[in-house]
């Protein structure tokens, strides 16, 4: 019995919420400042299009 | 409504105005951090992902379904961290950004049709996503009627017509447009809601530990319907198991439950996520992978207290109806009889005056109350009686008391429901009675933006989906009519989803919310794997697997899948039995609750592969431009 839930599939999912939750925010904190690249020029192109193009569209 | 309701109310709606306004003058859409260059907060952006990632659905229909089934549909949070948030922002995310940037693709059936080359697949995608989605918008619009039809007290007709208005002018005054702090917004205030409601709960019924042993030791209160499906309390995962052919009904009952509860709304939604269209887009909206490593933080901890939250109170809701819910209210009738049908199984009316015998020996004993808040002339409040429940009857003009002690799907038994009541109902029947008043304004506010934020993405989804990727494509290109037939898909989709709304009331939000997720895995999730990480992804198999996931999805809905098969009738009318698996000594019936997603999804992933290796790969020029080379000439 796991906080008063009987049953160990269901205290399992409960704590791999939590575990699941805390693994994300830790992966979020260790990996802060990697994967950061200048905008490319097609980055740029792509988010002006879907300003001028997609959302007047709306 | 009263005064305190209403003025919040319009404080939140002025200030989602206010800011949608700000948002429109200063362009702070996603695509304008892009335009400079910038990235978006990451909190901001994962807070307008999970906005756009949970709805109403989640909160009021699963967490529904929670309070009947069990704690053990926390399976689907895990899911949702580690599959909806985890592998969507880090394995799926960079790829469909760079991707979508290199292809200049700005929605997902045009990120697949450039990515294969082929202007069928994008329309096959938009065709799918036009025609479906408004079951999901529907299952959004419900969550919200069934709460504010309460807090009104107005009927579940008016208030889904409320709902609609607000929803239509949110979207018309530039909701739709996705302005990233109305979204964040949305998202804190949804945070802010749930946790309240979470802290609350488990302060009411004693702690941790406290509330999850009460809820244990309710087990016995299971009804018997639940039971005979394997329901073994709501601390415990139902009866596992696989019916052998022939086997008797009760064994094939008592194994239905798991299996409902894991493949439909654990798998069905879990892993449907990765193949949502208005998901998907979003990540084409961020700067760099720095963006999404650090979304991951926010989008993690927010999902938790979405879908974690919901599936705990749920349950939980259960030990507060029984042990501890007190009416104070105005008694009308401590005998009021409601007519379930002859089957027992129907809609329960009032009986009329003049009622034949027949019908008042079948009708069933109920207590007609009304609240302090509701007219005189309002329609009574009906709750079933029975034996647990205790009635005080106030004297000298104070306020009657009633001590309901019942679990909470039969709280949800009244006038206009079956005698099996309405899941649907349950999350905000609990938040209406365990809750003060400020508090149901809150979650007021929680579920409009839940909705809202959702909604908004839908529509966004399915306007461009026929203006951009049907109706250009055919018109062969962008013209002056592309505004006015994507405004019409909106209004097609909102006006479609109110009809299903009103037609299909009662269980129903998980239910449609599952199939939407299921549709979308089995027809897109292995040729989009497929264009992100598969160079060797042919055309054909693309075309393949989208349509082999969709016919092995819809026919397992319609000939095979109980639930569905029975709902929509067509198996009857075609091979005059309710589905096609019936008891015989070739096929197990448990096949009978297996959800779609579990057949249709290894079938389109199969066909993906098989046509893969049996035609040519597209031309390794086009390939070595999707995956990131220069355009071919």
């Amino acid at each position: 019995m796991i906080l008063g839930i009987a049953d160990p599939w269901v205290a399992a999912a409960y704590v791999l919420s939590v575990v699941g939750a805390l693994a994300c925010a830790v992966y979020g904190i260790t990996h802060w400042n990697q994967g950061d690249e200048p905008a490319q020029a097609e980055d740029v192109r792509w988010a002006k299009e879907e300003k001028e193009e997609i959302e007047p569209t709306l | 409504m009263d005064i305190f309701t209403f003025v919040i109310l319009l404080v939140y709606l002025l200030a989602i105005g206010y800011l949608g306004y700000q948002g429109y003058l200063q362009t702070k859409t996603a695509s304008d951090y892009l335009v400079a260059g910038r990235n978006a907060n990451p909190v901001v952006m994962a807070l307008s992902y999970g906005a756009t990632f949970i709805s109403t659905s989640a909160i009021v229909g699963f967490g529904g379904v929670a309070a009947n089934f069990g704690m053990g549909t926390l399976w689907l949070t895990v899911l949702n961290i580690s599959v909806g948030i985890f592998i969507a922002f880090v394995v799926l995310g960079n790829p469909t950004r760079r991707m979508g940037h290199h292809l200049d693709a700005h929605t997902f059936p045009e990120l697949m049709g450039k990515r294969f080359n082929s202007r069928l697949i994008q329309v096959l995608c938009a065709l799918i996503i036009f025609l479906f989605m408004p079951l999901y918008a529907m299952a959004v619009i419900i969550g919200g009627a069934e709460f504010i039809g309460p807090v009104f007290h107005i009927s579940y007709d008016a208030a889904l017509y409320l709902f609609a208005v607000i929803v239509a002018a949110y979207v018309i005054a530039g909701g739709i447009k996705g302005v990233m702090l109305t979204d964040a917004l949305q998202g804190a205030i949804m945070l802010v809601g749930m946790v309240v409601l979470l802290f609350v709960t488990y302060t009411k019924l004693g702690g941790f530990t406290a509330a999850h042993q009460m809820l244990t030791d309710m087990a016995p209160l299971v009804p018997k319907g639940l039971a005979e499906m394997g329901h073994k309390g709501w601390t415990a995962m139902p009866a596992f198991g696989w019916a052998a052919p022939g086997a008797s009904p009760e064994a094939v009952k008592q194994v239905s439950l798991w299996w409902i509860m894991v493949s439909t709304i654990v798998m069905g939604v879990g892993v449907g996520v990765l193949a949502q269209p208005q998901l998907i887009v979003r990540f084409m909206t961020v700067k760099s992978k720095q963006a999404l490593n650090r979304g991951v933080v926010a989008g993690g901890i927010f999902i938790f207290f979405m879908t974690g939250v919901a599936f705990v109170v749920g349950p939980l809701s259960n030990a507060y109806f029984a042990k501890q819910e007190a009416i104070t209210c105005q008694i009308v009738d401590e005998n009021a009889l409601l007519d379930p049908g002859a089957d027992n199984n129907g809609t329960l009316t009032r009986i009329a005056a003049d009622a034949p015998p027949e019908v008042v020996k079948r009708a069933k004993a109920f207590v007609a109350y009304k609240l302090p808040a509701e007219k005189a002339d309002a329609v009574p409040n009906y709750i079933l009686k029975t034996p647990a429940m205790r009635i005080e009857r106030g004297a000298e003009g104070r306020p009657d008391v009633i001590r309901p002690g019942m679990i909470a799907i039969a709280r949800t038994v009244t006038l206009g429901t079956t005698l099996k009541g309405n899941s649907d109902t349950i999350i905000p029947r609990y938040v209406n009675s365990a809750f003060p008043k400020w508090f149901g304004v809150l979650f007021l506010l929680t579920l409009l933006s839940a909705a809202m934020s959702t909604l908004s993405s839908q529509f966004h989804t399915m306007g461009t989906a026929i203006g951009r990727d049907i109706f250009e494509v055919f018109g062969k290109g962008k013209s002056s009519r592309t505004v006015l037939i994507t405004r019409l898909g909106i209004i097609a989709g909102l006006v479609t989803a109110i009809i299903l709304g009103k037609l299909v009331r009662g269980n129903i939000i998980a239910v449609a919310t599952a199939i939407f997720f299921g549709i979308c895995a089995a027809a897109f999730l292995p040729s989009f794997l497929g264009a992100l990480f598969w160079r060797r992804m042919t055309r054909a198999a693309a075309i393949a697997s989208i349509v082999a996931g969709f016919v092995a999805s819809a026919f397992w809905s319609v000939f095979i899948n109980a639930k569905t098969a029975v709902g929509l009738g067509l198996c009857q009318s075609l091979f005059a039995k309710p589905t096609l698996v019936t008891k015989s000594l070739t096929f197990s019936e448990t096949w009978t609750v297996v959800d779609p997603i579990l057949v249709a999804l290894p079938v389109s992933a199969l066909v993906a592969l098989l046509v893969t290796y049996l035609t040519k790969p597209l031309p390794a020029e086009h390939l070595d431009y999707v995956f990131g080379g220069a355009k071919p000439e």
